[in-house]
């Protein structure tokens, strides 16, 4: 037995040894949670902390002389806390915030649905109705303390002072999922700006969420403040916006362009602050919010005019004549013409079998007189000698990009860059666009229609009135932009930078006395005034959509001016006829801050004079039947 | 009590070191029971509302009854020990009957305002007697009869256990099984048990799975083949056939093998049924070699063999009968199943707080999972969390290693002691300690089933702790006995 009683010594190494593997084991497996897996921590942070989110008010928005045009006011949201409803007289309860008791039955299984609430908690606090106006919840309030369970959570709203410049104030919605994904500041169920100022100065007016880091028990009960809010940020209010609008003009502009489509621009050129972004149709801010906010949007979709669309940043439109001037300053820079040269024109031009008509005037004129008059054959022959020039430019593809260059640094064919979302670039044609189009079969004649802003050409709204500022700048332009001042902030330097043009200072002077002259005794002539010098060209653009487009660019005082202005009516007929007398009362408004009782009764007539769009309302509606019809044999 | 004369002695020669152990992990247990009962809302450790404050009583009473218990002599053990047996287990009976419903289980006593549960104090019964009776002049293990009697003496309280709904409890007695193989109980036996949770594990976890391009199941041939494995270790260890093992190792394993590779390359078919074929020959051999031989070992390795071969089909149709609670722990223990709101909550719960700890832990009472009642049972059986959140690694690796040596202690001072009692009681304790520690942690940190057993010393509640004080302090008596002469 001696043997025997020695194996079996050896036996409490086993039992020594199995508790060693044991504990071995475990501070290995302790090792892999607690020290190489950052995993649990977090799981740990989610299930322990509440971070409750204290928003901050939404910055105000004001225009240029202090109008307070946007603002927030209080709206209240109604919360349930399930446990605690038990005993609640419904009926009551029901008949306070007007609702049937099919719907609150409906709303309760809907808070309590897991797939649709994934947050639920018996305990916490949940949505059970959103965004209360201050008037209906006072009924609410008095009788609160008698529905036990219901809280309430203090939110803002947006609220407009006025019915004018939507499209330049935009409007707050939720953030979408996408929206969520790419920004960790935001959570779903905030909100953001979608369109307008509200999106291009989000950050600004948003300012800084704070938080709460509170503990939550295990039934989602709050236990305090986490190191007694070490960790908690207050929140930061947004910052209040400038606009450069200024509110009487555009109030002027939008009431001037009632029953017409269309676009006013106006710039203080000096700065490139935009005084008004008037487009037609447009819609009433107010109805942003509360109950008439579904109808808005409802009506606007529904309408074939498109009130959503921004025309004066994303229409884009053939210019017309308003671009000869920017002809004029190209020809010049290039030596192509003087203003001496005179170019024949026999009711249009006429070469090689091209023919393009004008109206009746003297032959041949010089280059003041044929911006006063608007010569199309002046123009025409100008851009065919640039074009046909061989010994400047070595091929028609060097001339015709020289000529795109000029477009371009004028601002045509690229975004401005003004302070608003979805800006259009419009479009400036260059030699490799024409090779693909004609096959590389064209020459000077077959693109003459763009010397006179037919053809190709499509520029917006502001990038015409831009032309207007950098002419009345006499060769640069400031970035457009509606926000004058970012409550704290300096502008961005792209605000402020000047932009020449190539053509030198020089040339413009001709320019200017042309468009002088157009007012004097050209085209422009309803636009004269004796109370300050005002410079405009008329523009009449062909479309192929019906009548022509009625187009003005000015600006005014001609030696220190104050306002560059474009008007833009589609289907307004003659430049004469709606764009040089809404000019003119743009500019008497801006300048002299009102308008006279004569320009008054104009600006009533023009309000009152619609212009039909029938053929195009008739249009969309066939259109949209036709789509009706071939969708629905798919279905 | 009866006056000692030996106690002045007695108390030099007692193990400082190991009532060291009882003392730190006492007093750290103490600020674990506090950082897992802290109320954010209502902070206050001491006052008697509290487990905290609840606690601090439970360890004065505890250290008082330990003291007590040395003055004990062992020869009042000696003599009544079945008499503390049979008292006990008569307890354990009465308790199924009076014992009101908690949870579903018939096991807490109320008297007054406390609650006791006999089923922690009658782990010292049973060692007692154990001890006693393997003491006998002439007792062997490998008597049938002795052992027998000695198995039925263990089984007798788990039985109790188990009707009172504390299947968890009763488990604890398996320890002794350890302590009979110390006493030379075959180490085969222990050996089969191994055998059988791989077998269970491996077979369970992996059944569903096949292999790739072929219709087998991972988790059935890997039983088998360890089966086949295992088999022919045991003929390896067992005998000196050198001619048996190498018939059964490279016909049966290597068979396996070639069968494998002919399905994973020529043609797929169940390699299962060749290895089943090949365990049935293994078994068949090993019957003729017993026949042949005339010789017992043969027999049992054979019985070794066909136990391995069909356990997997037992127990997966077992499996298929357990009730669904009991099924989804498993699946969910063996990583089959994710279930993070249902059944696997514990002890998701229980790794998101330990494993949020990190080093150096969030500091005493700073632990967020623990204080904001996310663990379950996180002041009794899942206090291992709170050491874990709030110590950190440093924190709860020292607990552990802490443990290992404490345990270590008490095997050498069960290897001194004169005589087989003292020596078999220690082991219980030894093993009584070993078993909650590896099951307690082992389930905190989601590696053994989910089994409502209390960390000895740390886990608040007053019965267990008072069960391990007179555990631990009746053997510190024994051991300082260890020198005088028996009288």
């Amino acid at each position: 037995m001696a043997t025997d009683s020695n194996i079996l010594d050896t036996r409490k190494y086993v039992i020594g040894g199995i508790a060693l593997v044991i504990v071995v084991c475990y501070i290995v497996r302790l090792a892999f949670l607690q020290l190489f897996s950052s995993d649990y921590q977090d799981r740990a942070a989610n299930n322990a902390f509440y971070r409750n989110i204290i928003y901050p008010s939404r910055g105000a928005i004001y225009d240029r002389n202090g109008e307070l045009l946007v603002y927030n006011k209080p709206a209240y949201d109604i919360m349930v806390v399930m446990r605690e409803v038990p005993g609640l007289d419904t009926l009551d309860f029901c008949e306070t915030l007007g609702m049937t008791r099919e719907q609150f039955d409906h709303r309760m299984e809907s808070i309590k649905d897991r797939t649709k609430n994934p947050g639920f908690s018996m305990y916490t606090q949940q949505l059970f109705m959103g965004q209360i106006p201050a008037e209906e919840f006072s009924t609410f309030q008095e009788k609160m303390f008698r529905f036990r369970g219901f809280y309430i959570r203090q939110r803002t709203v947006r609220e407009y002072s006025f019915p004018h410049l939507a499209h330049v104030l935009g409007d707050v919605g939720e953030v979408s999922q996408k929206q969520v994904e790419d920004d960790p500041y935001y959570q779903p169920g905030d909100r953001i700006g979608t369109i307008g100022v509200e999106r291009s100065h989000e950050i600004d007016l948003r300012g800084e969420k704070g938080v709460e880091v509170l503990l939550r028990d295990a039934n989602g009960r709050i236990q305090g403040h986490y190191q007694n809010g070490a960790l908690d940020r207050k929140p930061v209010p947004g910052k209040n916006l400038t606009l450069s609008i200024d509110l009487k003009l555009q109030a002027l502009g939008e009431r001037l362009m009632e029953g017409k489509l269309g676009a006013i621009v106006a710039i203080e050129p000096k700065t490139g602050e935009v005084l008004c972004l008037v487009s037609s149709p447009t819609y009433d801010p107010r109805r942003l919010v509360g109950k008439e906010r579904a109808n808005l949007y409802k009506e606007l979709g529904a309408n074939p005019l498109k009130p959503q669309l921004n025309r004066a940043i994303l229409g884009t439109y053939p210019p017309g004549s308003t671009f000869k001037t920017s002809q004029a300053l190209t020809f010049m820079q290039e030596g192509i013409i003087t203003p001496q040269t005179s170019y024949s024109c026999s009711r249009g031009f006429h070469h090689k079998g091209m023919k393009v008509g004008c109206h009746g005037h003297g032959s041949p004129l010089p280059l003041i007189p044929a911006i006063a008059t608007s010569c199309n054959g002046y123009f025409c022959w100008g851009l065919y000698h640039m074009l046909s020039n061989r010994k400047q430019y070595d091929s028609l593809h060097e001339a015709m990009t020289t000529w795109k260059d000029y477009m371009v640094s004028m601002g045509f064919g690229y975004r401005l860059g003004i302070d608003l979302p979805s800006e259009a670039r419009g479009m400036i044609p260059n030699a490799d666009y024409y090779d693909s189009r004609f096959k590389k079969q064209w020459n000077p004649l077959s693109v003459i229609s763009i010397a006179i802003g037919q053809g190709e050409v499509l520029l917006t709204p502001l990038q015409i009135a831009n032309l207007g500022a950098t002419i009345a700048n006499r060769g640069y332009y400031i970035t457009p932009h509606v926000v004058k001042d970012v409550q704290d902030c300096a502008l961005p330097d792209s605000m402020t930078q000047r932009h020449y043009t190539l053509t030198d200072t020089a040339y413009y002077h001709f320019v200017v006395d042309g468009m002088r002259r157009a007012v004097t005794g050209g085209t422009c002539r309803a636009a004269n005034t004796t109370m300050y010098e005002v410079c405009g060209k008329t523009g009449t653009a062909q479309n192929p959509h019906g009548q022509d487009h009625s187009a003005f660019m000015g600006f005014a005082p001609m030696n220190d001016p104050q306002i560059a202005i474009c008007v833009y009516v589609e289907n307004g007929g003659f430049g004469a006829t709606f764009g040089v007398p809404i000019g003119a009362l743009m500019m008497e408004q801006y300048i002299n801050g009102q308008l006279s009782d004569a320009s008054e009764a104009k600006a009533t007539a023009m309000q009152h004079r619609h212009i039909s769009y029938e053929a195009r309302t008739g249009r969309e509606q066939r259109r949209a039947e036709k789509k009706n019809h071939a969708e629905r044999p798919e279905q | 009590m009866q006056k000692d004369p030996n106690n002045k002695g007695i108390f030099l020669s007692l193990d400082w070191l190991t009532i060291g152990f009882y003392l730190i992990f006492v007093v750290w247990g103490w600020f674990s029971v506090c950082g897992a009962s802290y109320d954010v809302a209502h902070p206050d450790v001491f006052g008697f509302g509290s487990n905290s404050g609840k606690q601090l009583m439970w360890i004065g009473t505890a250290v008082a009854l330990g003291g007590a218990l040395l003055f004990i002599e062992k020869r009042f053990y000696d003599t009544s020990a079945y008499f503390i047996y049979a008292l006990l287990m008569l307890l354990l009976v009465v308790t199924i009957f009076i014992a009101p419903d908690t949870k579903g289980s018939r096991s807490w006593i109320p008297l007054g305002s406390i609650k006791l549960q006999p089923a922690e104090f009658s782990k010292f019964a049973v060692a007692l007697a154990l001890g006693k009776y393997m003491n006998r002049y002439g007792f062997s293990l490998d008597k049938p009869k002795d052992f027998a009697r000695i198995v039925g003496m263990i089984l007798l309280p788990m039985l109790l256990i188990v009707c009172q709904k504390e299947t968890g409890s009763a488990l604890v007695y398996l320890a002794f099984f350890l302590v009979l193989y110390r006493e030379g109980m075959t180490g085969s036996l222990l050996f089969t048990a191994f055998a059988c949770v791989v077998y269970f594990v491996v077979g369970i976890r992996y059944g569903d799975d096949t292999m790739e391009q072929m219709p087998v199941s991972v988790g059935e041939f890997a039983v088998l083949l360890i089966a086949q494995l295992f088999t022919t270790g045991m003929t390896w260890v067992y005998s000196q056939n050198r001619l048996a093992l190498q018939i059964m190792f490279y016909g049966g394993v290597g068979t396996s093998l070639l069968a494998i590779l002919f399905s994973a390359y020529v043609i797929p078919f169940n390699v299962c049924y060749v290895l089943l074929g090949i365990c049935l020959l293994q078994f068949a051999y090993l019957v003729g070699l017993a026949i042949h031989h005339r010789l017992y070992r043969y027999a049992l390795i054979a019985a070794f063999s066909l136990l391995s071969t069909s356990f997997f089909y037992i127990a997966d149709t077992m499996l298929q009968h357990l009730d669904d609670h009991q099924r989804v722990r498993i699946e969910i223990l063996l990583g089959k199943k994710e279930d993070i709101r249902g059944a696997g909550y514990n002890v998701n719960q229980a790794k998101i707080a330990i494993g949020s700890g990190g080093m150096h832990g969030k500091g005493f009472l700073n632990g967020t999972q623990t204080k904001l009642k996310y663990v379950p049972e996180q002041d009794t059986d899942f206090i291992f969390c709170t050491v874990g959140e709030e110590e950190g690694f440093v924190g709860s690796a020292a607990v552990l290693i802490f443990y290992l040596f404490f345990i270590w202690r008490l095997i050498a001072l069960a290897e001194r002691q004169p005589d087989t009692f003292g020596r078999v009681y220690g082991y219980c304790v030894c093993c009584i300690f070993l078993f909650h520690l590896f099951v307690n942690i082992g389930m905190v940190l989601g590696l053994t089933p989910v089994i409502g057993i209390p960390l000895p010393f740390f886990s608040y509640g007053g019965s267990s702790l008072w069960g391990f004080t007179i555990l631990l302090f009746i053997f510190l008596r024994m051991d300082a006995e260890r020198n005088l002469k028996r009288k």
